[in-house]
Order: structure tokens, then sequence, then C-alpha cells
């Protein structure tokens, strides 16, 4: 029973990481109808622009992390928005494919030149800082908070905190802000919301840049738990994240919250049993499942060709 | 009685590469090996060019059931080979090209389990499935020991020769040019044009979105077991996602839905990727860079000059 | 004349919105009925559970005495029922002459391991098809643009080869969503001299959805009247004309389209 609580709660605050990265990938769906298959990589820039301004911004501290999670989440909103302006922008009102496969390109781009950046490098580099005492150190300070049997780390705590209050700023800003309004329209149909007087360009820039800030505070979150980095590290979870987006149905917002943590639980669980090595191949077998028989997702709308 | 001028075609296609392969002892081992990377990608940028350039169904899954036709034909030339006790000769003319059609099978029935389920689901939901598949297909043969686990399969003969992979190239443009190029072949084109419609035209819509599939997967299987017996060794991350998209890279470079177009992509693919070789750590960024400068340019592909012919039969 | 098409009590419910309601009507062997009525009648959603898009959720169709309940489209389409698409649904990439031919190969008795065989009875077939589609081109004068994607057609000839392709695949019955839409006078002239020439020449019966009152009432024998997904009336366009209720929901639309 205990040990069913503790996965529960690991599988939480991984599901939380995955519902933020979701979040974008639903986000984009939403105002264009593509996959943004960049949005994986935008994660894991957000990792090591966390370990490069962790040093700079007094990680270790609680105000230190918070400001290198809000430079992270600033530098990932740029990126987003430069690479939608030079690689998705151009190819407005051309087909999916091609889109997808600008992304793709992106996608590769990133990743590569992460490897060849020697600051950066192919190889591993652990999410950690230098500390005053010549230590290492986390970029929250960390403790283990014991309940009975139950052990929760102060991080796994920070991220569901984070999430929380990421998402609250997320519902928030997209139904009581201008913006938010005009991003809900032209998810309902943006040639309607290009004619009412909405600057598609403009939601489509801000949509980019909440949806990569989001991916950035998931890239440093699931750095600081798992605490090493690479250019490949956004990959799977990217792909778990699209997948959670598509499970709780692509274009809906909570639906991308909900999936997120579904993926996230149900990774955890399977790893806790003797199929663990089968985890990667999980979160595929749902989506196929889901795709099957509520091919919508579970809280979206299936789109109805009219005939 | 007189071949048909497509068949004709194919034929002196298949004796070429016999000839050509028998002299393949004269040939640089370094052109031999690239001329065998290039006919393995027309086999399979063709077959995939059936499911997503003329049918209009986008998978991202090629690889995986390339892995399958690899590990399928592998096992059998591994596990049963030596047992037969027979000479090399016999065992790259008989048994290899019998393994190839093995790990084809396998790969169409793969196809067919994948497919008839999840080809109601359209564009991107297919793509992802697809892709999905890909990935499960990796974590099962990383996890079962039988093949080798994440390790990989060591020890594969290299029975792969010019011939085999030039006849298997040629033999999968013809099938998928002769599947096109028929009354019963327009539905394919159909079906990616206006699926709606072509159901009410009175075409199984679902039935023409599986046989190319289950025909793309075939041949992908067959590629993978030319790949197989061409590098000796088999390891599961070989065939992830980004396999796959390298394949549908050829695919719509090569202009989407168009026969010489793909294979000209996929030979120049290959060969870019050799001369790539040559900037050495950079080769990936630039190839990166081309793929997106070529779909902000030439979103169309870039071997397509002329439209697509309508073709008398 | 015996009936052809029978529509018994159609319902279908999307959610809780009733698009059509318990609408029965019948289509002789042979007849031109029309089926009009004001913007959202259930019209186009009548045609939509007769071709098979749509399941009714209540009720029964028949065609030629056979129930088509869970058919698929193209299953109906094999029964001999054949359509058009309100807005313009053709191949667009392929071309002319390709569209007309791929709706012939419900006749086909080959299949695809005959396109890789090539046999000479596959060339036989194929050269008989190529005759017949030349033949309907020729009959409807596109011929000429044989060699074109469907897509660079004028619109008024997309929607005549939409109406040939609908012809290839031999019905019995044609169902037209709106065939005048967006012509000219001279244009609607023309096309209901081709939908009686159709009958004519093809022997089959003629299912019409139309707006303009013009083109239905000049060459409809029996028309149907929806709105709001009831049939309000039925009956010659004479007794149409002076039907009160079809007045009364022709001058109500207009009323509510005018505020």
């Amino acid at each position: 029973m205990t040990e069913l609580l503790q996965q529960l709660i690991n599988g939480l605050s991984l599901g939380a990481i995955y519902a933020l990265i979701a979040l974008g990938y639903t986000m984009v769906y939403g105002v264009l109808r593509f996959i943004n298959f960049a949005h994986s990589d935008v994660f894991m820039v957000g990792a090591y622009a966390g370990y490069f301004l962790g040093p700079k911004l007094g990680a270790g501290s609680i105000g230190g992390g918070v400001l290198t999670l809000a430079g992270a989440m600033a530098v990932c909103a740029v990126l987003g928005v430069v690479i939608e302006k030079l690689a998705y922008r151009p190819l407005r009102g051309r087909s999916n494919l091609t889109v997808l496969i600008t992304a793709i390109g992106v996608s590769l781009l990133l990743q590569n030149t992460g490897q060849k950046i020697k600051a950066v490098g192919a190889n591993p580099r652990a999410f950690q800082f230098p500390g005053p005492d010549g230590m290492t150190r986390g970029l929250f300070p960390e403790t283990q908070l014991h309940f009975r049997s139950l052990t929760i780390s102060s991080n796994q705590v920070i991220v569901l905190v984070v999430a929380v209050v990421l998402l609250a700023a997320l519902w928030w800003i997209v139904h009581r802000t201008r913006i938010g309004t005009a991003m809900r329209a032209m998810s309902f149909n943006a040639t309607a919301s290009s004619l009412v007087g909405i600057n598609n360009d403009a939601v489509i820039s801000f949509t980019f840049a909440l949806g990569s800030a989001l991916a950035g505070a998931g890239g440093v979150l699931y750095a600081m738990n798992y605490p090493s980095i690479d250019p490949l590290m956004g990959t799977l979870p990217g792909l778990k994240a699209f997948v959670a987006a598509v499970l709780g149905g692509i274009g809906n917002l909570p639906g991308a919250a909900l999936g997120g943590l579904l993926i996230g639980l149900v990774e955890t669980l399977v790893s806790g049993t003797r199929v663990s090595t089968y985890r990667d191949a999980i979160a595929f077998a749902i989506l196929i499942l889901i795709l099957m028989f509520r091919p919508a997702g579970l809280l979206g709308k299936l789109r109805v060709e009219k005939v | 009685m007189v071949l048909p001028k497509s068949q004709l075609w194919l034929v002196v296609v298949l004796l070429v590469a016999g000839g050509v392969s028998a002299f393949s002892g004269r040939i640089d081992p370094y052109v031999l090996d690239v001329a065998m990377g290039v006919g393995i990608a027309i086999t399979q940028a063709s077959s995939l060019n059936l499911i997503n350039g003329f049918t209009g169904q986008f998978s991202l899954g090629h690889a995986g059931f390339m892995a399958v036709g690899a590990y399928s034909s592998a096992m059998l030339t591994t596990t049963l080979g030596p047992k037969l006790g027979v000479s090399t000769a016999v065992l790259q003319w008989v048994l290899f090209p019998a393994s190839l059609l093995l790990g084809g099978l396998v790969a169409a029935l793969a196809g067919l389990a994948v497919g008839a389920p999840s080809l109601r689901l359209k564009g991107d939901y297919l793509a992802i499935v697809t892709l999905g598949f890909g990935e499960i297909i990796k974590v099962i043969l990383q996890n079962v020991d039988a093949v080798g686990g994440a390790r990989g399969l060591v020890g594969i003969p290299d029975y792969t020769n010019l011939f085999w992979t030039f006849s298997v190239a040629a033999v999968t443009v013809y099938v998928v040019w002769g599947l096109l190029n028929s009354t019963y072949g327009r539905g394919f084109l159909a079906v990616a044009d206006d699926e709606v419609a072509a159901e009410a035209m009175g075409l199984n819509t679902t039935r023409y979105k599986i046989t190319a599939f289950v025909v793309g997967s075939f041949f992908a299987g067959v590629a993978g077991g030319l790949y197989a017996h061409l590098k000796g060794y088999l390891n599961p991350g070989g065939f992830d996602f980004n396999k796959s998209i390298e394949i549908v890279v050829m695919v719509i470079l090569g202009g989407m839905g168009r026969h010489v177009g793909v294979i000209i992509a996929a030979i120049v693919l290959v060969v870019l990727n050799e001369t790539l070789r040559s900037f050495g750590e950079y080769r990936m960024i630039l190839y990166s860079l081309l793929l997106i400068v070529l779909m902000l340019t030439r979103p169309q592909g870039l071997f397509t000059w002329t439209r697509r012919k309508p073709s008398a039969a | 004349m015996s009936t052809l098409l029978q529509l018994d009590n159609v319902t279908i419910r999307f959610g809780g919105l009733t698009a059509v309601s318990s609408v029965s009507a019948t289509v002789n062997e042979g007849e031109l009925v029309g089926l009009i009525g004001p913007n959202g009648a259930g019209k186009t959603t009548v045609f939509n559970m007769v071709t098979g898009v749509y399941q009714p959720t209540e009720g029964r169709i028949a065609f030629g005495g056979q129930p088509t309940a869970g058919l698929k489209p193209f299953e109906i389409t094999e029964r001999g029922i054949s359509r058009t698409f309100q807005n313009i649904r053709l191949f667009p990439s392929l071309s002319v002459f390709d569209n007309v031919r791929v709706a012939f190969h419900l006749h086909l008795k080959h299949d695809s391991v005959h396109s890789l065989t090539r046999g000479p009875k596959f060339h036989r077939e194929e050269v008989d098809l190529r005759d017949r589609t030349l033949e309907l081109l020729r009959i409807f004068n596109l011929e000429r643009v044989q060699d074109e994607p469907a897509k660079s057609l004028s619109y008024g000839d997309q929607r005549r080869l939409e109406i040939i392709r609908a012809l290839a695949t031999g019905p019995k019955l044609l169902l037209l969503d709106e065939p005048a839409a967006g012509m000219n006078p001279a244009e609607k002239l023309e096309l209901m001299k081709l939908i009686q020439f159709i009958r004519e020449k093809f022997q089959l019966a003629i299912l019409l959805v139309e707006h303009d009152m013009k083109v239905v009432m000049g060459i409809c024998q029996r028309i149907h009247v929806l709105e709001y997904g009831r049939k309000i009336a039925e009956g010659t366009p004479a007794e149409i004309r002076s039907n009160p209720a079809v007045i009364a929901a022709y001058l109500g639309s207009a009323a509510e389209g005018k505020s």
C-alpha cells in the first residue's frame, strides 16, 4: 500500500512535467493544426538554459531557483517565437506535411547544433551547481520529507507546486485576457477570427511563446529530478508528452494536463513491475488503444468532416 | 508470348543488375557499399511512396517494418543456415531470397496488424500511431534476448550483393508502378485526393489503404533483410524514428507520389550523406539545415519538373 | 412504375439536435423528384443518410426493396446510388479522364494482381474502359480537356464533371446536391436541359436537392418539401406552388433572413 502510494507520488511529479510539455503541443495544434516536432528540443534547451543561468542567478536557494526557472522560461519563449518566425511562418497556408517536415528539420538542427557547441557537447552533464563550500548542490535546496513510511523529496513538491502555479497562470491567460480569448477564437476558426480583426500572426507568436515557456519550465524541472542533461534528452519525454496531448484530446488544454498526469502515473507504475524495461513502449501502447476506441482523446471533441 | 513493355524493362534491369554484380569484385569496395545502400534506399523510398505519396496516408513508422523484416530474415539465415550443411553459394542464392521473402511477409503481417485498426485515423493521428508503433517495435527488440536484445544481433552472413539490392529495388518500383497504372490503381490516388468522394464513387477506401500499407510494409521488410545481410549486424536503435524520417524525407524531396523523382531523391540523399561525411561532425547540422531550406523553397519536391501525367494503361 | 427508393419514418439525431424527423418519401424508377426546403431544413442530411454517410437513428431506408441499413457508402454505390456534392468534391489532382475512369472501377473484373501481371485480359478491359470513359466525356463535351487536372477546370465544367463521374458508376438513382448553386440564369437553363437529357439517355431516376425554384419547378415531376427536418408537403410542382404550408415556410424564412 505504501509502495503504491509512493509510486503514485513519483508518478504525479513525472506526470506534471509531461503535462507542462503536452500543453505546448496542444496549444500550437489548437491554433495552427500541426505537430510542432521541435517542441521536445525547446524542452531540452530549457534544461540547458537552466544549467547555464543557474550559477549566475543564485542556484541553490529558493529565490535563485525561481529566478533560474523564470530565466529558462524566458529563453525558451524567445526561442519558440524565433523558430515560428523563421521556419513556420513562411509556410503558412502550405500543406501540413511541409510544416511537419520543417519542424523535424528544426528539431534535428537543435539537437545536432547542441552536440557541436563546446559548452554543451554531446556528453551528458550533471544538472548540479557548485556551492560556496565547493560541494555541488541542486537548483533548489533539497531535503527529504517523511510521512510515516512515505518519502517525498522537496524537488517533487517543487515540481508539483510549479506545475500547479503555471497551469493556473495559463488558465487565467487563456480565459481572462484579451489575447487568451483571441487564442480560443482562433482555435475555433482561424479565418473567422482574422475577419473580426484578430491579428492571427500575433496570436500565433504569443502561443509559441507561451507553449515554449512551459516546455522550458518542464525542461528545468525534468533536469532537476533526473539530474543529467544531454542534447538528445528531449526526444523521449517529448514523444510521451505528445502522446499525453493526444490522449487528452489534442487542442484541449485540460486534456493535455490530464493526459500528462496519466502517462506519468502509468509509466511510474509500470517501472515498479517485472516488465519495467518496456516502460518506454507503454505510452505508445496507450496511445494506440486510445486512438482505436476514442480517437478524439479523453476530453476532445471529434471534428466530423462535413459532407 | 511478348511481354508488356513495362515487364520488359523489369527483365532488362534484372539482367543488368546480374551482369554488373558478376563483376563486383573489380569495383572499389567503398563504391560497391554505397551502391548497395542506394539500392536499399530506392526500395525503402518507393515502398513508402506507395503509402505516403500515392495513397496519402502519412506513415512515420517505416523503419519499424524494416526492423521486423531485418530481424526475421536474419534469424532465418543465422539459425537455419549453418544447420543445412550446404555450400555458401546455395545459401546465398536459395536460402537468402527465401529469408528476404520471409522478412517481407512478416513485415506485411505487421503492416496488416497496425494498418487495419489505425488507418481510419487521419493525417497527423495516423503519423503518430505509426511512429508509436515503430518505437514499440524497437523497445520489444531491445528486450528479447533471443534476437540479441539491446546489444543487437551479430554474425549475420554478408549475402547481400548488387544483384539482390537492385533486383529488389526494380521489383519494388515495378510493383508500385504497376499497381498504380491501371483503372484499379487510380483508386489509390483518388483516396489520397478525397476520401469521402472516393467512397461515394464506390471505392472501398479502407481496402485501398490497407493494400497500400501491407504492400509498402512488405517491401520495407525485404529492404530490412537486405540491410541486415549487408551490415552483418543489427541494432534495435538503428531502426528508430530518425530512420523513418530519413525515408520520409526521400519521399517528400522526390515529390510525393512521383516514381522517378523519389528514386532520384533516394540516390541523391544516400550519396549526399556520404559526401557530407567529409564534414564529419557537422554532417547532421548541414542535413537538417538543408531540410529546412528545401521545405521553405521547394515544398513540392526537388525533382518535379512535369506534372503527373495521365496514363493510358 | 415500381418504387426504387423508400424512406420510412427516417429520423436522425446529432446529440440533442434532431436534424431530420420522421421523414417518409419515395422515388420511383425513372422518376425525377425534387427535394426542397429552406436552409438547414435537412436536405443534405437526407442525402447523406441515403448514401450511407450517416446512419439514421430511427426508421428505415430501402433501395430496390432491400434495406440499406449498415451499408458503407461504397456498398450503397455498388447497389446503384450515386451522388454529387454540394461543395464540388472531385479528385482535384487527377486528370479529368482519370476522375471518370476511377468511377468505372465498379465494373472492373480485374484487381491488384492483374495490374501486376498485365496480361491480355487486363489490357482488353483497360481499353474497353478507356473507350467508355472517352464516350462519356464526349457526350458532355469534356473530352477536349481530358488530360487537364480536374482542379484547373472552370466552375461549370467541374459541376458537369462531377455529374459525369457519378454516371460512370452506372447508377439507377442519381442524387444531385444543389447542382445549380453558383450558376447564372443561362447556365441554369443549360443545366435543366442537361438533367432531363441524362434522365432519358441513361434511363435513371434522379433526386434533386435544389434552392432555385425555377429549376425545381421546371423539371421535377414530384417534389418533397422539408422544413426544420420535417416533411411539410409533397406533390406535383403545381400543387406545391399553391400549398399554403410551403408558402409560409418560404416567406417565413425569407422574412427571418431579412431581420
